[in-house]
């Protein structure tokens, strides 16, 4: 996987350099401040007893679906392994410690908020915007439904409501954006969360705090906090206490999903260059060789 | 694409046995398309969270634009470059590429969950320069746009003598005629800038395409995995081309029981292997250098796409189309016409669908009946359309010039390429 990666890294960087040179990679100006004063929320894996509470909080507050928020405490789901879908923004997943198999660890899966989210880089008509505060937010208004960030997000995280016929939304763990600007907001999992395993704050805070966790007790986690620089940063970043190869975090790219589109995307249409360029190129051609054709043009016509 | 020879309708009646089996089949593609607008995508389609693009985006747009760019090489060839003998090509190709970019976005609609909102990107307040989603969506506009302006002197030679329009349309009759007057002298007499346009138009897209799927880096199977992806999708469109024309040609030759043009089609022929060695060079090039050879020979599913993709739909058609005599017979052309086609439908599918390896895939995503019979259903109306059109409109010249068009002896294929 790795060397694959590299390769296709130097297949990159040629396609790029002949592209146009100069053109800076896109979003370099969005990195100034490498995102540590957006919110965000550490998960702590160690510290999930998998409960379920965060499910159901989430469906009261957000739930988009009618379920019944009794049903969601139950534990026989985690047989299944699941998904966040246009039912359930988040759903808590359970594994086994491959060390001790008597182990099991919890992890919940929702938006990652990435600081350069590939959904927003690829939607079409800029339905989906990153907030300068962190969340990644979605305009049903704007949509098209063409479901092009489904395939950008690294993650798989947005769900589409496919049974409505006409009124269909892409559904995505909010931030609880719309509260945002309460007093003491916390996010409604984070509020309801009974062990710890989930703390809002400011992601540069949270860094610190993991990695004084991960000080304190460095036999009980790994020494990587996943997030922190996984697709250039997310709002939301794991703790785990086992390798991220066992839990269902993807193994991705530590540079934004979307570097390389951007890239091509700003190459090809700098300032309009390269297709006027061509265009002009083309013009010159057309009417250079009309001359010279025209004669044998005729003589074609009168053979015919 | 004043047409530098007389182009006539064909004149033969419309409805035959074989249009009526594409009448059904059109009819229940519509019955299809009806029923995902009024009961939605779940009801309608095998997509889900995990394959949320299917057949319809694969096959109906992003095949369906590779296999119109017969439209955008053919003028480049004969207008901008001038090459005169495939002047008789030019209308069949823009004929196609008109109803396949029209089919693209029919297809397109069924697809959006926001169908009515496929104006957006138009809006400036929307743009989002960012998205190669967007850039593929503003240049497919503006050649369909491009394409409607070429196929317009078609129109405007059918009607200059008068237009009838029947019963109580007639009333509309001086109207429509003074605007395709105009037409005539504004739009066609600037019609090089549009044919230009064209051109660059579908490089942008027809690369664009290719580089849809680079947004999803870690979800990609690494066969398919390249940033060269952009190139391979414009060369294959521009190898695809000419293979659509002959395909067409040798139909109609077919079914109307006219001789097929062999001397110009296998004048054009000549040119496919040469462009479709250019693409596999490229493609080896660059599997070799991103060192995937190991996931070629993997043995999984994936793998074996890949190889009926490059063997069947590439290779073989360079064989074949490379043989002098095999390029004399109509029968040949065919087959070699066909397999380059079916290469690019593979390709296409092979990219958006077998390289991509959704997080949670319960099940791999297979079209449902319906969503198949929306994509025949499709095909087969644009199929009666052209049917309409070129029994209605000049858009074939006559049998005898096609015939003649390409008669005298082809130079050798170096002299061609340095121009005459
Ligand atoms: S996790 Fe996916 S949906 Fe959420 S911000 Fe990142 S790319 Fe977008
Ligand atoms: S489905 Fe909506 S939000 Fe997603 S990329 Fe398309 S237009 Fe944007």
């Amino acid at each position: 996987m790795r060397k694959d990666r590299r390769a296709f890294l130097k297949v990159s960087a040629v396609a790029a350099g002949t592209l146009a040179a100069g053109a800076a990679p896109a979003a370099d100006y969005r990195r100034v401040d490498n995102f540590l004063q957006t919110y965000g929320v550490l998960v702590d894996t160690v510290l999930c007893v998998g409960c379920r509470k965060c499910e159901q909080a989430c469906q009261v507050a957000n739930g988009p679906c009618d379920r019944d928020p009794e049903l969601l405490l139950d534990r026989s789901v985690f047989d299944t392994p699941r998904r966040p879908d246009e039912c359930a923004y988040t759903v808590v997943n359970r594994f086994a410690d491959p060390d001790s198999p008597n182990r099991s660890y919890w992890i919940k899966s929702q938006c990652m908020h990435c600081n350069e989210p590939a959904c927003v880089s690829a939607c079409i008509v800029g339905a989906l915007t990153k907030d300068h505060r962190g969340p990644v937010v979605y305009d049903t208004w704007e949509c098209i439904g063409c479901r092009y960030c489904f395939l950008a997000c690294p993650f798989d995280i947005p769900a589409y409501e496919y049974a409505n016929p006409l009124d269909p939304q892409v559904r995505k763990c909010t931030f609880c954006h719309d509260r945002f600007s309460d007093r003491g907001f916390r996010p409604a999992c984070v509020k309801v969360c009974p062990g710890g395993a989930l703390t809002f704050g400011a992601r540069g805070e949270l860094i610190d705090l993991a990695f004084i966790r991960i000080k304190q007790s460095p036999d009980r986690y790994i020494d990587r906090i996943y997030g922190q620089h996984e697709v250039g940063g997310t709002s939301w970043m794991y703790l785990t206490g086992t390798d991220f190869a066992n839990t269902s975090l993807p193994e991705v790219i530590d540079r934004p999903i979307s570097d390389l589109t951007e890239t091509i995307q700003h190459g090809v249409f700098k300032s309009f260059v390269p297709p006027i360029a061509l265009y002009g190129l083309l013009g010159l051609i057309m009417h250079s060789l009309k001359d010279t054709k025209r004669e044998a043009g005729k003589n074609h016509d009168k053979q015919v | 694409m004043i047409s530098k020879f007389e182009t006539v309708p064909i004149r033969t009646k419309f409805f035959t046995k074989g249009t009526s089996i594409l009448a059904v089949m059109a009819g229940l593609g519509i019955l299809g398309y009806v029923y995902r607008l009024f009961f939605g995508l779940e009801a309608a389609t095998n997509l889900s969270n995990a394959y949320p693009w299917g057949i319809w985006k694969t096959i109906n747009v992003v095949a369906g634009v590779a296999l119109a760019a017969a439209g955008f090489t053919t003028a480049a060839v004969a207008d901008i470059f001038h090459r005169e003998r495939y002047h008789v090509l030019v209308r069949p190709a823009i004929l196609t590429a008109m109803l396949g970019y029209t089919f693209a976005v029919i297809g397109l609609i069924a697809d959006l969950g926001r169908y009515y909102n496929i104006w957006h990107p138009i809006i400036p307040s929307m743009w989002q320069g960012d998205s190669v989603l967007f850039e593929v969506g503003m240049c497919v506009m503006m050649y369909l746009c491009v394409l409607y302006i070429e196929f317009l002197p078609t129109i405007v030679e059918h009607y200059r003598d008068g237009v009838r329009l029947p019963g109580l349309l007639s009333c509309l009759n001086s109207l429509v005629e003074s605007l395709l007057e105009v037409c005539e002298r504004y739009l066609i007499r600037f019609i090089s800038l549009f044919i230009i346009a064209g051109v660059v138009l579908s490089c942008l897209h027809q690369s664009s395409l290719g580089a849809l799927m680079l947004v999803a880096p870690t979800k990609m199977h690494p066969i398919w995995n390249t940033p060269m992806s952009p190139v391979l999708f414009l060369f294959s469109a521009i190898a695809v081309g000419f293979p659509i024309l002959i395909f067409e040609l040798i139909l109609i030759s077919r079914t109307f029981h006219r001789p097929p043009p062999i001397p110009l089609l296998s004048n054009v022929a000549r040119y496919v292997p040469v462009l479709l060695g250019v693409y596999l060079a490229v493609r080896i090039g660059d599997l070799t250098l991103r060192e995937v050879w190991p996931n070629v020979m993997e043995g999984t599913f994936a793998s074996f796409a890949f190889i009926f993709e490059i063997v069947v739909g590439v290779i073989l058609p360079i064989i074949l189309l490379s043989r002098d005599r095999l390029r004399q017979s109509a029968s040949w052309l065919l087959v070699g016409s066909v397999l380059v086609i079916l290469g690019v439908i593979v390709n296409r599918v092979n990219v958006f669908l077998v390289a991509y390896r959704p997080l949670y895939a319960v099940s791999p995503y297979f079209p449902s009946i319906i969503e198949i019979t929306v994509t025949v259903g499709l095909i087969s109306i644009m199929i009666l359309i052209y049917r309409f059109f070129i029994v209605r409109l000049p858009v074939l010249p006559r049998a005898s010039q096609l015939q003649s068009a390409s008669s005298e002896e082809p130079k050798p294929l170096a002299t061609q390429l340095k121009g005459e």
